[in-house]
């Protein structure tokens, strides 16, 4: 009888750490299984993201010639922040300009799917008090944020093994499976040292829009500290874990070590992560709740008011963040005018372009980058109503003397307004950091033109949102891969000459690109009566479909 | 008496489930109006769709005169509701979310927000999460009872709240009937309906299957009796009605159809009473005799159900 009894003893009484982690691999089971279609949907765009320029590489760039004019233009500071370390252009071969111009640009979207995968299995799943019911089975207190962990580290293996085979399977000139492998590597390692990030970002705040913001600031914050290091060519890209993975150097040096301090970062913040998970309580972030205001204020109390409340803090923290981006690149427009000055051949190629000047170029390209700051703005404000009705928030306003529409409407002029904001923001903060450095003048009216014709493309995509939220509203996902998809063209299209049929869809590939190009009403006008329907249509489709009610 | 609440044949399917098969619902303006059902019954989904929340595949609604679907916001300024599941915004205090939906709802009467608040001892300055399920709950039921609202729609409003809050809830609930609103309260917590609802409407599996006042229920139902007398009874199986007879010296107990209370108390007196009780039935036999099939097939009570 006790010989029954003391093995189950011994194991009841065991380490303590394998009673934290009791469970887990149920739960990362659970989880792959609750994100069967989000899972392969992520590595799908992810892979295709990298594989499909690059295959497009040998038909941009032909010829030796064309790869060295490539190489020159991407030799200046400007090129350089936007792609990767200079040392990649010593041999610019295909593989060489794969790696420099996509690793870190795509490496951005695997930090935001990590941080969103570790927040989504840990935080959100507290802050739902879903956590509560796991919690209350048999599993460990470690438990969930190491299958959440564990999932990432598993999607990133994937996604290596992927782009490499894809990478492999193209077989472009210069690339090798040694390189291929090292080149998906690094991706997924910085995946999981982004995914380290959540793992401590989640313990901060109760709550998981919160968690998943800070984690997103630090991979942007990631990557304007490579991109501020690698256009001086200083040691600053090795601040950043996206430098990490870009000083591999795939197919040129293969060098894998980098890798190590990505791994090392990881494991140091998961630990930070199950540490400080031990000082707060379940549901509850590291500090406690402050109170409020026992009443509400005048301005509160209407639906705009309202709307603008719950959006306060991601207005407050793109802001904060347009401002830092705009005021990032500033700088560089002294350098640039200065280095292009002495290059002939680059100021020919301009003037044959249309006369422009590296600045006003280098002015367009920003603004691309500021322009999908703003849309993820735009569509995370114009998918908020989604979120209040499956939170089964919106269900008692409606209830009220409010209308949907109304409800609907001051959420979607929030996004309206909020995108242009930032995007202006950014414009702003670009000419007065960049305004000492150059002898130009009417850089604001520049960089502020450039900034507010993408305006009306901003609208399309929160018209399209609204269309969702409107018409399909469990496929409210589609609008982040409208994000994607815009972000991928927008970005190459900076660097190299996408075909038409390729950027066609993405409204930003419509709006003239001032200051280089000149300015034209039409398709100003005609994206904004596209968004307008599109808005018209979401708003219609909201009034006539049932709410989705807990 | 006019209806504040008519709906007739009220179909409402989720894919494959059925959630309200044909209800006839009518809830009289001025009255407190019980609805009872188990688990799944329908009673979100009616009055999801009395809100124009949720749109029935079939059948016709008029609430207050007019259509919830089409009306909706004309309707809701005069509606107030008590959501099953109160859900606040994470950072609004409970004070704020009270107005916000006052306000939305097209202004409140301060003066009854800040009794109320007193009244349920409600702290009006936490933020959303850091309040406990009954107090949550209490926010909900302050912000919809602060409001000058014709009509109250409450789904369960006080599964979670204390015994003491639910006294203060009973005594809100008849102030607001005195002032001749209308009130629609979904509840399983019999007690609590029993004590406010003038009529009561039993809904199972999306139809309603009974509906009236408590005296009328419970003339279709029957009576517990148990009786001390000088000697033994005889003859009680013989009465028409009577059920259950057990018999063990000079006491006795039965069940008797409410037709036949009379004659069984006069079977009775033959044998002198020396002491007797008698208890209604309770609304869960009520219930039990809707929703316990096996139950309810073995005695002839056809009449109660349909
Ligand atoms: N959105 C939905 N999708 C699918 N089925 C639903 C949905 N909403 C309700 N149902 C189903 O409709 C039926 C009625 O549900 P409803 O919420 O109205 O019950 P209820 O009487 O309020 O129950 P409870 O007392 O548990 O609150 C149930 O079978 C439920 O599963
Ligand atoms: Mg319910």
């Amino acid at each position: 009888m006790t010989a029954t009894a003391t093995p189950a003893l011994g194991r009841t009484a065991g380490p303590a750490a394998g009673n934290a982690l009791a469970g887990t691999g149920r739960l990362v089971r659970f989880a792959l299984r609750r994100d069967r279609v989000r899972i392969p949907v992520w590595l799908a765009a992810l892979t295709l993201g990298s594989v499909w320029p690059a295959a497009a590489f040998p038909e941009l760039y032909p010829t030796e010639a064309a790869r060295r004019t490539a190489m020159a233009t991407m030799n200046s500071p400007a090129g350089l922040a936007f792609t990767g370390p200079q040392r990649y252009l010593s041999d610019y071969h295909y593989g060489s300009m794969v790696s420099h111009q996509l690793l870190g640009f795509v490496v951005v979207f695997v930090g935001i799917m990590s941080v969103l995968l570790v927040t989504r299995h840990t935080r959100a799943e507290e802050e739902t008090g879903r956590a509560e019911l796991v919690r209350a089975a048999p599993v460990g207190r470690h438990a969930q944020l190491a299958a959440a962990l564990i999932l990432a580290v598993a999607v990133n293996a994937a996604l290596a093994i992927l782009l490499a085979l894809g990478m492999g399977a193209l077989g472009l000139e210069g690339t090798t499976w040694q390189g291929s492998l090292l080149y998906g590597a690094a991706h997924a390692a910085t995946g999981v040292t982004f995914a380290g990030v959540a793992a401590v970002t989640v313990q901060l705040t109760a709550h998981s829009r919160g968690a998943s913001g800070m984690g997103f600031a630090v991979v942007g914050a990631a990557y304007l500290v490579r991109a501020a290091g690698d256009s001086a060519d200083s040691a600053l890209s090795w601040a950043s874990p996206i430098g990490w993975a870009q000083q591999t150097f795939p197919y040129l040096d293969d060098r894998w070590w980098p890798l190590l301090l990505n791994l090392a970062a990881a494991a140091v913040l998961a630990a930070a992560g199950f540490a400080l998970s031990l000082r707060r309580d379940l549901g509850a972030g590291l500090r406690a709740a402050r109170r409020g205001r026992p009443a509400a204020s005048r301005l509160l109390a209407t639906p705009l008011g309202f709307a603008l409340r719950l959006h306060r803090g991601m207005l407050i923290g793109f802001a904060v963040g347009a401002l830092l981006l705009g005021a990032s690149y500033g700088p560089f427009l002294g350098d640039i005018e200065e280095m292009f000055r002495d290059i002939q051949v680059l100021q020919d190629a301009l003037a044959a372009l249309g006369g422009a000047t590296v600045i006003d170029s280098f002015i367009a390209m920003v603004t691309t980058i500021f322009t999908l700051v703003a849309t993820v703005h735009v569509v995370i404000t114009a998918l908020r109503p989604r979120s209040e009705e499956t939170a089964g928030r919106a269900e008692p306003v409606l209830a009220t003397g409010l209308s949907r529409t109304r409800w609907l409407a001051s959420h979607l002029a929030v996004a309206l307004a909020g995108g242009p904001v930032m995007l202006l923001l950014s414009g702003l903060a670009l000419a007065a950091t960049g305004a000492p450095t150059v002898a130009e003048t009417g850089l604001f009216g520049k960089a502020v033109a450039a900034a507010a014709v993408h305006i009306p493309a901003l609208w399309v995509t929160a018209g399209l949102a609204v269309a969702l939220v409107g018409w399909l509203p469990r496929a409210t996902v589609l609008a982040w891969l409208f994000v994607g998809y815009v972000g991928v063209t927008g970005y190459l299209g900076m660097l190299l000459r996408l075909p038409s049929w390729a950027t066609a869809l993405s409204p930003f590939s419509h709006v003239p690109r001032l200051p280089v190009e000149d300015f034209t009403w039409t398709p100003l006008l005609a994206l904004t009566a596209i968004a307008a329907a599109l808005i018209a249509l979401g708003l219609y489709g909201f009034r006539r479909r049932d709410l989705e009610t807990k | 008496m006019t209806a504040a609440i008519a709906t007739s044949g009220l179909v409402k399917t989720f894919g494959a489930t059925r959630a309200l098969d044909g209800l006839d619902l009518t809830v009289n303006a001025g009255e407190v109006h019980g609805f009872l059902g188990p688990n799944g019954a329908g009673k979100s989904t009616t009055i999801r769709i009395l809100l124009g929340i949720l749109r029935a595949d079939a059948g016709s609604v008029t609430v207050l005169g007019g259509d919830p679907w089409a009306d909706a916001v004309a309707l809701h300024r005069r509606i107030a509701y008590v959501p099953g599941d109160v859900e606040l915004w994470p950072n609004l205090t409970g004070g704020e979310a009270i107005d916000l939906l006052g306000s939305l709802r097209g202004g409140l009467n301060r003066r009854r927000r800040d009794e109320l608040i007193e009244r349920f001892d409600l702290d009006p300055s936490k933020k959303g999460r850091t309040y406990s399920k009954g107090n949550r709950q209490k926010v909900a039921i302050v912000a919809a009872l602060a409001s000058d609202a014709e009509l109250l729609l409450l789904d369960e409003p006080t599964a979670g709240l204390d015994p003491l809050m639910e006294v203060v809830f009973q005594e809100v609930i008849r102030e607001v009937k005195a002032a001749g609103r209308t009130v629609l309260l979904s509840s399983h917590i019999l007690a609590q309906v029993e004590k406010l609802a003038d009529r009561i409407s039993i809904i199972r599996q999306g139809r309603i299957v009974q509906s009236g006042t408590l005296a009328e229920m419970r003339h279709l139902t029957r009576t517990t009796v148990e009786a001390d007398t000088a000697t033994p009874v005889t003859g009680l199986d013989r009465l028409p009605g009577v059920h259950d007879a057990e018999v063990s010296g000079t006491r006795v107990r039965f069940a008797v159809d409410g037709a036949h209370l009379d004659g069984a108390i006069k079977h009775l007196t033959a044998f002198g009473i020396r002491a007797l009780t008698s208890h209604p039935p309770t609304l869960e036999e009520l219930m039990l005799r809707h929703y316990g099939d096996d139950l309810a097939a073995g005695n002839g009570t056809a009449a109660a159900r349909r």
